[in-house]
């Protein structure tokens, strides 16, 4: 991948979060997102440097890492708008927006919940003699989550292929990391033994030559790897904010925050032409993925339940019936 | 014929699976040694790569077992301790359980858990006796019990090979049974599917796991007054409520013998379904362990709070009363 297509990726991400917070603030999206304007720079850089057959898993904050995994827009944007003809079918939502075929196992809505199943996965992989990779992205509240830390002794003790990104924003919802994390960050990897570097996480090329080198690392069975990427989030937690006008970050702090944008620090490396052909070529992207999104087939409400087994099994209803299970019984 | 432990068919189940799957792969705490006897001698056989030793941190090996299953992987899990669950609820029920749905259908989770010894294990005391069945009944997670050693051997194939995530409880006190067994004749258990162990008239006795022996014995020692049939629902998730519904055409009247708490255990639901849609001609009546019990330590306390032969029979007496 190349600086421009990075960059791409970016303005993707961009315009995604901008459209998805029309449609949340229009209705046609219900429950709000978490945007993640601001930091498309770390989702950039870290999938550019992925195989198509390697893994990740994500977070509440997971349209970025969804996208440049090299999901649909447009079956993304259905997804969250509650559509049949989005990734999930309307089942999953912002929250647990997957696509396997492409090796995104899940948005996760519980915090840190992704990293032992990405390093499941790692395992399996290995297992199977291949060597696919899995990345994990979790944000700064993560790393307080006993789950990740039991899963970083897993991965370093057998030397599994797995790349840990913390996307440090500074705010796990509204606590900071200043009020929130004793010693480091970093600190936590390098306890298990687990190499861990910090990176500029509004720059994309310095978090994809990072991702670059750990990735390529764990790949050839250097163990696993971790990756801070320093960001700032510009817009809300969540879009409840936007009415509910939570207060926790002053004015000041968030204008400084937005005044670095990391799509101006890579489309800096590009001519104005350039930059200019990609932002129309997205806004095409994005203009066919909302309408086929809200033109998508709201789904059925007797099929609320399908696929909760995923053999087919059938529960009783709320009112108690119908009976779907075996009636076999033996004597 | 010669005589299955319980235990053993559970060991039997698993090195079957083990040979006959390349995915199929263990996870747990003293596996590799075989504390619980069930995964004796499979280190050996197979190789740590499928049969895998963790760490002491029982939420990260159980939302790794999802990560390995989803790529792959038919990884069944034991936990030594029935209250572990507790520890791992949110792997189990919030994670592996929810996938399927959440991304409308596409993976499963084959996922077992195992619990060689859940229940109380007399003087184990409170942190180490729960028997959580009906928690992941109510959630919706597949869930067995099985009473006897081809049970337990059957369903214990059937879960490693259902592509869904499933809960084993193997009851302490079932685990000392044995059983004139066919070896040649073992097999899988559906999932879903009763049994009925006894035939009888009067009464119908729903039993659960190694409350089946319980309702066996007091069928026996009353066979003279009372005609009990005991049916072993094996599944408490999915049940199966057309045998139950077919036991109860035939007796009219219901006892529910079940080591959950009293409140919302899955007794509860099998007499409300039953007093909500099948044939009762008396009201039914359940023998449980008392509303909230956490098990006390000393031997007396602890048998306090479980079910017991005594109180099915005071209830089935009581049931047939009018009779």
């Amino acid at each position: 991948m190349t600086v421009r297509e990075r960059y791409r990726t970016m303005r993707l991400i961009r315009r995604f979060e901008e459209r998805a917070i029309e449609l949340v603030r229009g209705g046609e999206i219900v429950g709000g997102i978490h945007p993640y304007i601001g930091q498309e720079a770390i989702a950039a850089g870290v999938c550019a440097a992925l195989r198509a057959d390697d893994v990740i898993t994500s977070t509440h904050r997971g349209h970025g890492h969804v996208l440049a995994k090299g999901a649909d827009p447009a079956r993304m944007l259905a997804e969250l708008a509650g559509r049949e003809n989005g990734l999930n079918k309307g089942r999953g939502g912002s929250m647990h927006a997957a696509d396997f075929t492409l090796g995104i196992y899940g948005a996760n809505g519980i915090v840190g919940a992704g990293g032992p199943i990405a390093t499941g996965a790692a395992w399996a992989h290995r297992q199977a003699g291949s060597d696919r990779v899995a990345v994990s992205f979790f944000g700064d509240g993560a790393v307080n989550q006993g789950v990740l830390l039991e899963t970083l002794n897993l991965a370093a003790l057998w030397r599994l292929p797995v790349l840990f990104v913390c996307e440090n924003n500074g705010y796990a919802t509204t606590l900071t990391v200043a009020a929130a994390v004793a010693g480091s960050i970093t600190g936590r990897a390098t306890a298990f033994g687990i190499p861990a570097s910090t990176v500029d996480g509004m720059d994309a090329e310095a978090v994809h030559e990072a991702a670059s080198a750990a990735i390529g690392a764990t790949r050839e069975g250097a163990g696993p790897a971790f990756l801070e990427c320093t960001t700032y989030r510009f817009d809300a937690h969540h879009t409840w904010e936007h009415k509910a006008r939570v207060n926790y970050r002053s004015t000041d702090e968030v204008s400084t925050g937005r005044s670095r944008d990391p799509l101006d620090v890579q489309g800096a490396r590009l001519s104005e032409v350039e930059r200019a052909g990609i932002d129309t070529e997205v806004e095409t992207v994005m203009d066919e993925a909302v309408a086929f999104a809200l033109g998508g087939p709201r789904p059925d409400p007797a099929g609320a339940l399908d696929h909760l087994y995923h053999d087919g099994l059938r529960g009783r209803s709320g009112t108690g019936e119908p009976h779907l299970t075996p009636a076999r019984t033996v004597t | 014929m010669p005589l299955l432990s319980y235990q053993k068919a559970l060991h039997r189940a698993l090195n079957d699976e083990l040979a006959r799957d390349g995915a199929v792969c263990v996870f747990g705490e003293d596996v590799g040694v075989g504390v619980n006897n069930v995964t004796s001698g499979l280190l050996a056989k197979f190789g740590a790569d499928r049969v895998v030793d963790m760490p002491l941190s029982e939420q990260a090996f159980t939302s790794f077992a999802t990560g390995a299953a989803i790529a792959g992987r038919r990884p069944v899990i034991e936990f030594q301790i029935p209250s572990l669950l507790f520890l791992v609820f949110e792997q189990i029920v919030n994670q592996a359980h929810k996938l399927s749905l959440m991304t409308g259908g596409q993976t499963g989770v084959p996922v077992t858990y195992f619990l060689p010894g859940s229940g109380s294990r007399a003087g184990w005391a409170g942190q180490h006796s729960d028997h959580p069945y009906s928690l992941f009944a109510h959630v919706g997670v597949k869930t067995v019990v099985p009473a006897t050693p081809s049970d337990a051997y059957g369903l214990f194939v059937t879960a490693i090979r259902d592509d869904d995530p499933v809960v084993l409880f193997g009851p302490s006190g079932a685990l000392g049974v044995r059983e004139d067994v066919d070896f040649a004749a073992l097999g899988p258990v559906p999932l879903g599917v009763g049994r009925v162990h006894r035939a009888g008239t009067d009464v119908t006795v729903v039993a659960v796991g190694h409350l089946v022996q319980t309702a066996l014995a007091v069928a026996q020692r009353l066979a003279d007054q009372v005609s009990i049939e005991v049916f072993d629902p094996r599944t408490v998730y999915p049940f199966d409520w057309a045998g139950l519904a077919a036991s109860l055409e035939r007796t009219g009247r219901l006892v529910v013998i079940d080591d959950s708490n009293r409140s919302c255990g899955i007794g509860g639901e099998i007499v409300a379904t039953a007093a909500e849609e099948m044939r009762l001609v008396a009201p039914p009546k359940r023998v449980t362990r008392p509303d909230g019990a956490v098990l006390p330590f000393a031997l007396e306390l602890d048998r306090a709070v479980q079910p017991s032969e005594e109180q099915l029979t005071t209830a089935v007496l009581e049931v047939v009363k009018d009779a």
